[in-house]
């Protein structure tokens, strides 16, 4: 693939350059200079001008950083192009650097002979010293491998929008717009959406709007200027074939949100949502408090714990109950799942997971919580986990959840993590019409043999009747204390609980009799070596087992999306491959489960460092485990997203 | 806001409130009493088993749902409020009656118990207080008095107990009252509790006759009930004792101090107590600040108060929020395929159906 940094000149000045397939993006200022809203309207241009793409947000965990120091730094990466895109790239072409902190902890990640657009006017003595440099970079010739494109885009900015009489302070809140107007000219977009997205967003104080659309026009014409002066030169990326239909970007949580909502209403019931605050999880609960009008009922709890039990006095009395968190707050969890589990009541229990254990990495990527979604509680407790792969991918995945918590009456775990949560991609929108209801079934009437009430009576899939309170005439109890297989009645007898305890088990392994398959996403089952993920490892799997196949490589990729039960022919599947290579960003949590299951010799290719997987790490480890050596464990990379910030480097 | 639709009455006898399980508290337990008193009240407020829940956590207490015959989720230790705030915000036409211990309430649930009553969501939530943990072989509890002996305190305990009551109104609670196991009264206090729209707490003491004996007996015995015991009525002057027992005496304001005081009433020559002379107080359940000195009132130099303490309602938690969802769906239309295509979209290939 041709990429940007593939000539020293393919950014700057070079004339015969072809168009490069893709090209990265990153976005890098202090916390409070935009980044995330820059690289999210950039996202959004991008997508309108028909590139497929990833993006990766990266902040800090504190919400206001001290200002221009390198634990402030913020930024935005995004991989564009003309190709499919499923990573958010492993290094930049470009680097808009705002202050002398965003580029000292960023420059390492940019490809050699990559651009650097830094603002001279932030580079100051304070500046400097607060990002720990002792001369001015711009001036030392240190960047010398890249190409450096620094004026002082500050002076720029307020320049533009003297006319509209801000303070200094508002005056130079604009300059992320200047600095999008000027990445726009560089990739040859259309200005209008953001123009019209600014009037939008400022209706209250129009000249706010006036005076960011000035500097975004600013910055524009500016790279036209630049462009006639020689040194920058503007880029066209084809849009990519795409199937035909209608396209938005999605992150992850917008996904869930939506998914969520369409599961319900192919279950024809009200969502009931009970959370609590935590990162990276809260996005789903600020998205469906705004749908109310969906049949969805949101209820911040007190706590994680009172979260999901709300949600299950919600299933209880005949809606859909749903609860969200991440790591921590699944952990307060897990008592009030075993109820659930017990009670045999449908659920929902998102979990967007972050690194762990206890408070961790809040703002950062893992997969860890692998072994607690499957077998996190106490007794045996058996609970399907199904896991997203792509933020697009969470739509399916929520309905799915939905649709396998209302016909088994279990609670079901949906995996996703702080990548997928934050990423966008693009998305085909799809037609809910499409997707076949699964109607949810109050019991009405008494359903014993002799007109007696059964409440765990179990119908073909070894699932129980729902039973809502307010049906006349099937008042029952029942709790979490061991029961009678029938009657539901306290019972704490040998041959009930050994009877009760077969049952939830043979129902819950029973999903996989109603799931598809397992497929290979690349590859065939002739090949030698298998890498098999699960969950936001997709993009960079994927891309990495194609180009080893590219190369002639006998390498497939199976990404599997219902971790338990797992699809019944997923062993089989395995024992043809000669090698198992499982990537997880934990210390390889799915190879055990795999290992125990069919008892292959899945190898772990394990990294815990809060960031996702490269393309070129698997891609190495793939080499590697044709040639022997098989798995083993991914270094930090110090320049890649999220990035290894330190305040003493 | 606050005007739900009553539920409508409904004809059943205390025989229709009993299930086939086998009751499976000590023999003599105080739970008993309070069965029988809530089975006793069902039938005379109206209450439709169909449409009846009760739920509990866990401690002796909490089987209580088992035996009544409706609805009954037996839940986890010390989140039954939180249990019961889903089951109202998904179908507030439910009566649900939250049954917990000082244990589940106050020590474990304690969050979820001041959540509950701060949101004020339509409920009788009947705490039932024997100071000590049953179920787990008697330790002491939040609410066992300073010195209790138990497995985990054999030296005696030396933590504060809690006030339930106290804590209920710090927590905003709109409805506060007391009883005892096996008052005659206690069925009087569980109508007003459900008459409330609101949380309605009510604080039942009761004898765990293995771990904490006659722990209530000094003011609960029949014998000098009369001296003990002070059952506050709304309108009515805060009256207790009687000249056979030894004297009339009622509670009255000490102006100087803001606390309260016992008084002694003389009687006219008609036996008529001249309670005005005295300075006693008339009992106004919407008086908080009276509410708060009368929970707090220690036994001993004072009577102890019981009956309907505080009954002043606000809207509901569950009729407001459902109001405000309801408001926000006027006029909307919910249409799925619309908002999934919502934002800024692009079409690919001229031939795209938008799903609209």
């Amino acid at each position: 693939m041709a990429t940007l940094a593939d000539g020293p000149d393919a950014l700057t000045g070079g004339k015969e350059t072809p168009a490069p397939e893709a090209v990265v993006v990153r976005f890098a200022g202090d916390s409070g200079d935009g980044m995330q809203l820059t690289g999210g309207q950039f996202t959004l241009s991008t997508a309108l001008a028909g590139n497929d793409l990833a993006t990766f947000p990266d902040f800090p965990a504190e919400i206001r950083a001290p200002q221009g120091t390198l634990f402030g730094v913020s930024a935005f990466q995004i991989n564009f192009g003309s190709t499919d895109i499923e990573t958010a790239g492993d290094q930049p072409d470009v680097l808009v650097a705002m202050n002398p902190a965003a580029l000292k902890t960023n420059v390492g990640a940019l490809k050699a002979g990559g651009l650097i657009i830094a603002d001279s006017g932030e580079f100051n003595k304070r500046n400097l010293e607060k990002a720990k440099y002792e001369v001015n970079p711009l001036e030392d010739g240190s960047l010398e491998k890249w190409q450096l494109l620094a004026f002082d885009i500050s002076a720029l900015t307020l320049e533009a929008v003297k006319p509209f009489g801000l303070g200094n302070k508002e005056a130079l809140r604009c300059k992320n717009m200047w600095t999008l107007g000027l990445a726009l000219w560089m990739f040859d977009r259309d200005r209008q959406p953001l123009i019209d997205w600014l009037n939008a967003k400022f209706k209250k104080s129009p000249v706010l709007a006036e005076a960011n659309i000035a500097a975004l026009n600013a910055g524009h014409a500016y790279g036209e200027t630049a462009e006639l002066a020689g040194p920058l030169k503007q880029y066209h990326i084809a849009p990519v074939e795409s199937e035909p239909g209608l396209y938005r970007t999605v992150t992850g949580a917008e996904a869930i949100s939506l998914g969520l909502v369409a599961g319900a209403q192919l279950a024809e019931l009200p969502m009931f949502f009970g959370g609590y605050p935590i990162t990276p999880a809260s996005a789903i609960l600020h998205n469906l408090a705004k749908l109310k009008e969906y049949g969805v009922t949101t209820f911040q709890a007190e706590d994680e714990i009172a979260a999901i039990a709300s949600a299950i006095g919600a299933s209880y009395a005949g809606q859909l109950g749903v609860t969200s968190s991440s790591g921590p707050g699944i952990a307060l969890k897990g008592e009030a799942m075993g109820l659930a589990i017990m009670t045999e009541l449908p659920l929902v229990i998102v979990n967007s997971q972050r690194g762990g254990p206890s408070t961790g990495l809040p703002t950062k990527t893992e997969q860890s919580d692998l072994y607690q979604a499957i077998y996190g509680r106490n007794g045996d407790a058996p609970m399907p986990v199904i896991a997203a792969r792509s933020p697009a991918d969470c739509f399916d995945v929520a309905i799915e959840a939905c649709r396998i918590a209302v016909e088994y009456m279990t609670p079901v775990m949906l995996l996703t993590d702080g990548y997928i949560a934050n990423a966008a991609e693009p998305w085909k929108v799809p037609d809910p019409s499409a997707y076949t209801p699964f109607p949810a079934k109050f019991l009405t009437e008494k359903n014993g043999p002799d007109g007696e009430l059964l409440p765990f009576a179990r119908d073909e899939k070894g699932a129980r009747p729902w039973i809502k309170p307010g049906t006349p005439g099937l008042m029952h109890r029942i709790g979490g204390i061991e029961k009678n297989p029938g009657t539901g009645n306290i019972d704490y007898s040998p041959a009930s609980h050994q009877i009760m305890t077969d049952a939830r088990k043979a129902k819950v392994d029973g999903v996989a009799k109603g799931i598809p398959p397992q497929d290979i996403a690349l590859g065939d089952e002739s090949d030698t070596l298998a890498v098999v993920g699960w969950g936001s490892t997709y993009g960079p799997i994927h891309q990495a087992v194609r180009r080893a196949r590219r190369k002639g490589l006998k390498v497939s990729h199976i990404h599997v999306r219902h971790v338990w039960p797992l699809p019944e022919n997923l062993g089989d599947l395995l024992k043809g491959y000669d090698k198992i290579l499982v990537p997880e960003m934990n210390t390889g949590q799915f190879k055990t489960v795999l290992r125990d299951q069919y008892l292959v010799d899945a190898k772990p290719l394990n990294k815990t460092s809060g960031q996702p997987f490269t393309i070129a790490e698997i891609e190495a480890a793939i080499m590697h485990a044709l040639g022997g050596d098989i798995g083993g464990e991914v270094d930090a990379d110090a320049t890649q997203l999220p990035s290894i910030k330190s305040v003493n480097p | 806001m606050n005007d739900m639709t009553p539920i409508a009455k409904f004809q059943t006898t205390i025989k229709d409130w009993e299930t086939d399980q086998e009751v499976r508290w000590c023999p003599g337990c105080g739970d008993y009493a309070i069965l029988k008193a809530v089975q006793r009240t069902l039938p005379e407020i109206g209450a439709d088993p169909s449409k009846t829940v009760f739920v509990s956590g866990i401690g002796c207490s909490s089987r209580f749902p088992y035996y009544v015959e409706s609805y009954g989720f037996h839940t986890i230790h010390g989140r039954a409020p939180a249990f019961a705030t889903g089951i109202k915000l998904a179908n507030p036409e439910l009566d649900v009656w939250l049954i917990t211990g000082d244990g589940d309430g106050m020590s474990i649930g304690g969050n979820h118990t001041m959540h509950i009553l701060r949101r004020n969501v339509n409920t009788q939530i009947l705490l039932f207080n024997n100071e000590i943990y049953g179920l787990t072989k008697g330790q002491y509890s939040p609410t066992s008095r300073e010195g209790t002996n138990s497995p985990t305190s054999p030296l005696g305990s030396v933590d504060r107990p809690a006030s339930p009551c106290a804590f209920a109104l710090g927590a905003g609670a709109r409805f506060i009252a007391r009883g005892f196991d096996v008052s005659k009264e206690l069925p009087s206090v569980l109508k007003a509790a459900h008459a409330h729209q609101g949380a309605a707490f009510v604080e039942i003491f009761q004898n765990c006759i293995v771990y904490n004996k006659d722990r209530f007996e000094d003011f609960a015995a029949p014998k000098g009930a009369e001296q003990n015991q002070l059952w506050v009525k709304h309108g009515e002057p805060m009256l207790f004792g009687s000249v056979k027992s030894g004297g009339i005496r009622g509670i009255a304001l000490d102006t100087k101090t803001l606390s309260l005081k016992v008084v002694d009433v003389a009687t006219s020559e008609d036996g008529t107590p001249d309670w005005q002379a005295a300075g006693v107080i008339v009992h106004n359940v919407k008086n908080r600040a009276v509410a708060h000195m009368l929970v707090e009132m220690p036994f001993g130099p004072f009577p102890m108060a019981l009956g309907v303490i505080y009954d002043d309602p606000r809207p509901t938690y569950e009729a407001t929020a459902l109001a405000q969802d309801e408001q926000a769906r006027a006029g909307k239309d919910a249409n799925l395929a619309k908002l999934l295509g919502k934002g800024q979209t692009w079409t690919v290939g001229g031939t795209a159906a938008d799903p609209v």
